[in-house]
């Protein structure tokens, strides 16, 4: 039985070519880039060949790029690190309600820790307003952080208009970009969005977990939170994780090689399955922006009566594995964010499922999967609490 | 001078003539439960079970940790063994032993104890621990005293195959070993109750096989996931079960469909005690347990447990049925399956839960309700019980 893997803003698949390159980098190059002699020489070269390429990409220089573990790690060192650097002429930092909790959950701890915290509404679509975000900044705010693509509904927001608007209201207040869900799919500049900080995750785009980068300004200060060998300008201690590193430097050679068809193939697979979903499915709707707005991987649909955890795990009966825009109600730990910022409520708010898409997604497996929905859904619905009762 | 761990063993030495099956029980499950530590030599030694570790490196705070969460051994001493038994031996041990326990101590007080298993020794144990006592004084004059009352430390000597010596001994799990005492089948759920209820039959030396419904999609695979965990830290006190997963949907769907909804869970309840004790009567299994405890829920009324247990033809043992939550929780933090239990997993099953579930059912008019599945339930058990999986941990 194919597995349909439509869970892609979770985590994609490695790259074979991926995988290849790791290995053989932990075969070869297995040195301490730190070490004085040839083997750590040869290490080092790998990362200077992965730096050279994601500067390029992003518009940086070199000595820009920092590597991380991942997502987590350079929002958390983005955010904290220069609210303390900068802490003592300013103490207002700003960010939105619907950034991941990698995010979001740093702001609620900085403000525990004594920081002027302002979060950003967002309409029904899941834009900020940026009137809003003009009002907010004051000449005390020393950071302004948005995510460019939202994980859970795929709303894009205008990071170059943002950036500008960010800069001429306080030239001195820096922008923090969360890339982890754009990169890849959305170009980004730093130069033209005006951007001081930005945080990518290899794994959503076929590199390997526990790998990442974060982009930094020349000018920008970051109190650094590892403390250690010395490693990346001090910036981050630790010896640099050079097969991970490489390896996300060949996922993401790999995708912008081929960056238009893959973004074709993202588009047609979120058009066919909206279309078809809507239009031969009964109470259902998209949640966010249309899809020729929104991020060509991120499809987030709303069923009514249906708890969304209930239909995923029918279709993981059936070998398709899809995320929960939310997970049940009664479960606590569920954290909701996106969903409740953009107005849902209620039942609303446990029905939305997340498509997310890849390069291994073919027209079959989305037929399969409508077919599956289609079954499914007449089942389940004959099963809803308060439905029919004699 | 080699470590040791003498096991003591309680209630089974009084069972006479099947002594040696509950013997060898306790050995296998001991033998199983320190597999995963390296090697040890495991013996049946007169009233005692040796444990010798065969390699080096063994911290025995885990071995002691290991063997207090076996059924049925209410003891364990860590300490020397020679295998002459001579009253140098018994000397040597008990210098050494003083002199790691006055390492780090300026004064002691301390008796000795001893226990003589073979009888030909040429001294009475009396004998032994004055003698010894004197020797250490002599030993130590600054450092020991004797007092027979009150002492800091009770050294005991037993004489047997060997010389052993020892002043610790920590509390074992108590009970009967495992499989001692025939064989139940325990509704194991996610919840808190049902692991509690098993460890607590299982402690009287019950096998136990433990059956779980499961309905996808509505709880999911790591609703399952959770309850193998349970079933494996229960199994540390015992020495293993099997857990039975029944798929359950479409039974639960047809009790939705044909049944008024207030009695939803009792019925679904009476099938479940229904399939349980098939599975139970295919297995050699004599009886049922379950985590229920009066009142706990609507399921739980007088009047409920009455109307399920009519739907069993087994008996059926409820260990928790007088216990308050708060005792109960007690237990599962004790025996290590709390924080397993309440991982948030199964909750989607709560479509099936009534908004107004009937607390006070009759039995007749329950029986009543059940006539709309009489044509499809006997061969929906049937099916179920055929596509049952079963996973040994």
């Amino acid at each position: 039985m194919r597995e349909i893997y439509l869970d892609n803003a979770a985590t994609t698949k490695p790259l074979e070519c991926v995988i290849e390159a790791v290995s053989e980098t932990m075969r070869l190059e297995y040195g301490n880039p730190s070490s004085l002699h040839k083997k750590g020489i040869e290490a080092e070269n790998k990362i200077k060949e992965s730096t050279a390429f994601f500067a390029n990409l992003l518009g940086a220089s070199e000595d820009e790029i920092f590597y991380t573990s991942g997502g987590t790690e350079s929002n958390n060192l983005a955010i904290i690190g220069s609210a303390l650097a900068y802490q003592k002429t300013a103490k207002r930092i700003i960010t939105t309600a619907i950034e991941h909790p990698s995010v979001g959950d740093v702001f609620t701890y900085l403000k525990g820790q004594g920081f002027d915290v302002i979060i950003l509404n967002v309409d029904e679509k899941g834009y900020i307003n940026l009137e809003e975000l003009e009002a907010s900044i004051n000449e005390e705010t020393s950071l302004v952080s948005i995510m460019h693509v939202n994980n859970e509904i795929g709303t894009i927001q205008d990071i170059e208009k943002i950036g500008a608007l960010i800069k001429k209201k306080n030239p001195r207040t820096l922008f923090h970009v969360d890339a982890v869900q754009s990169f890849t799919k959305i170009p980004v500049s730093v130069r033209k969005a005006q951007i001081d900080l930005l945080s990518i995750s290899a794994h959503k785009f076929y590199g390997p977990k526990g790998v990442g980068l974060l982009y930094k300004n020349k000018k920008v200060r970051l109190q650094n939170m590892l403390h250690g060998g010395g490693q990346q300008k001090n910036m981050r201690s630790g010896t640099e994780n050079v097969p991970g590193i490489y390896g996300m430097y060949i996922a993401a050679k790999y995708v912008f090689n081929r960056q238009r068809e893959i973004l074709e193939h993202y588009k047609a697979c979120k058009t066919y399955l909206y279309t078809r979903i809507l239009n031969e499915i009964e109470g259902t709707h998209l949640n966010g922006d249309v899809v020729e707005v929104s991020a060509p991987h991120i499809l987030n649909i709303a069923f009514e009566d249906i708890r969304a955890e209930v239909l995923l795990h029918s279709l993981e009966q059936n070998h398709i594995y899809v995320s929960s825009g939310s997970a049940c109600a009664s479960n606590k730990m569920s954290k909701s964010g996106t969903l409740a910022a953009i107005g849902l409520n209620g039942q609303a708010l446990d029905s939305a499922i997340r498509f997310s898409f890849s390069i291994d997604v073919t027209e079959e497996d989305l037929e399969t999967c409508v077919d599956v929905l289609k079954k499914q859904l007449v089942l389940l619905r004959k099963f809803t609490l308060g439905g029919k009762k004699r | 001078m080699t470590n040791v761990f003498l096991v003591k063993y309680g209630e089974l030495a009084i069972k006479g003539k099947n002594r040696y099956i509950f013997e060898n029980r306790l050995v296998a499950t001991i033998r199983r439960n320190l597999k995963p530590l390296g090697k040890f030599e495991v013996q049946k030694e007169q009233g005692r079970i040796t444990v010798e570790p065969k390699e080096d490196n063994i911290d025995p705070q885990i071995v002691i940790d290991k063997l207090s969460r076996v059924f049925g051994i209410i003891g364990i001493a860590y300490g020397t063994k020679r295998e002459e038994v001579s009253f140098d031996a018994v000397k040597e041990l008990a210098l050494e032993h003083m002199k790691a326990e006055l390492e780090h101590k300026d004064y002691l007080t301390f008796k000795v104890n001893t226990k003589r298993a073979d009888k030909r020794f040429p001294m009475a144990s009396m004998e032994v621990s004055a003698e010894l006592g004197a020797y250490l004084l002599d030993e130590f004059p600054d450092k020991l005293k004797v007092d027979v009352h009150n002492p800091d430390m009770i050294l005991t000597v037993e004489l047997r195959n060997g010389t052993y010596v020892y002043s610790k001994t920590h509390k074992g799990a108590g009970g009967m070993p495992y499989g001692t005492n025939g064989k139940s089948t325990l509704l194991l759920s996610g919840g808190i109750d049902s692991p509690v209820a098993g460890w607590m039959i299982a402690k009287r030396g019950v096998e136990i096989d433990a059956v779980y419904f499961h309905s996808p999609p509505y709880t999911s695979e790591r609703a399952t996931q959770k309850v193998i965990d349970l079933a494996k830290k229960v199994a540390m006190y015992t020495g293993g079960m099997k857990v039975h997963i029944v798929p359950f949907t479409d039974i639960q769907m047809a009790i939705y469909e044909k049944c008024p909804h207030e009695q939803l869970t009792i019925i679904m309840r009476r099938i479940m005690m229904e399939i349980a004790q098939r599975i139970a009567e295919s297995n050699e299994s004599m009886s049922l347990i379950t985590g229920e405890s009066i009142g706990q829920v609507a399921s739980q009324t007088m009047h409920s447990l009455v109307v399920t247990d009519d739907s069993a033809r087994m008996p059926v043992f409820r260990p928790l049925i007088g216990f308050d939550k708060e005792e109960i929780v007690q237990i599962a933090k004790k025996i290590d399956t709390f924080e397993t239990s309440i991982l948030p997993y199964e909750d989607c099953c709560t479509i099936f839960v009534p908004k107004h579930p009937e607390t006070k059912p009759r039995l007749e008019s329950i029986e009543r309700s059940e006539e709309a599945l009489a044509d499809c339930i006997e061969e929906m058990i049937e099916e179920a019980i055929r596509t049952t999986e079963v996973v040994s941990v």
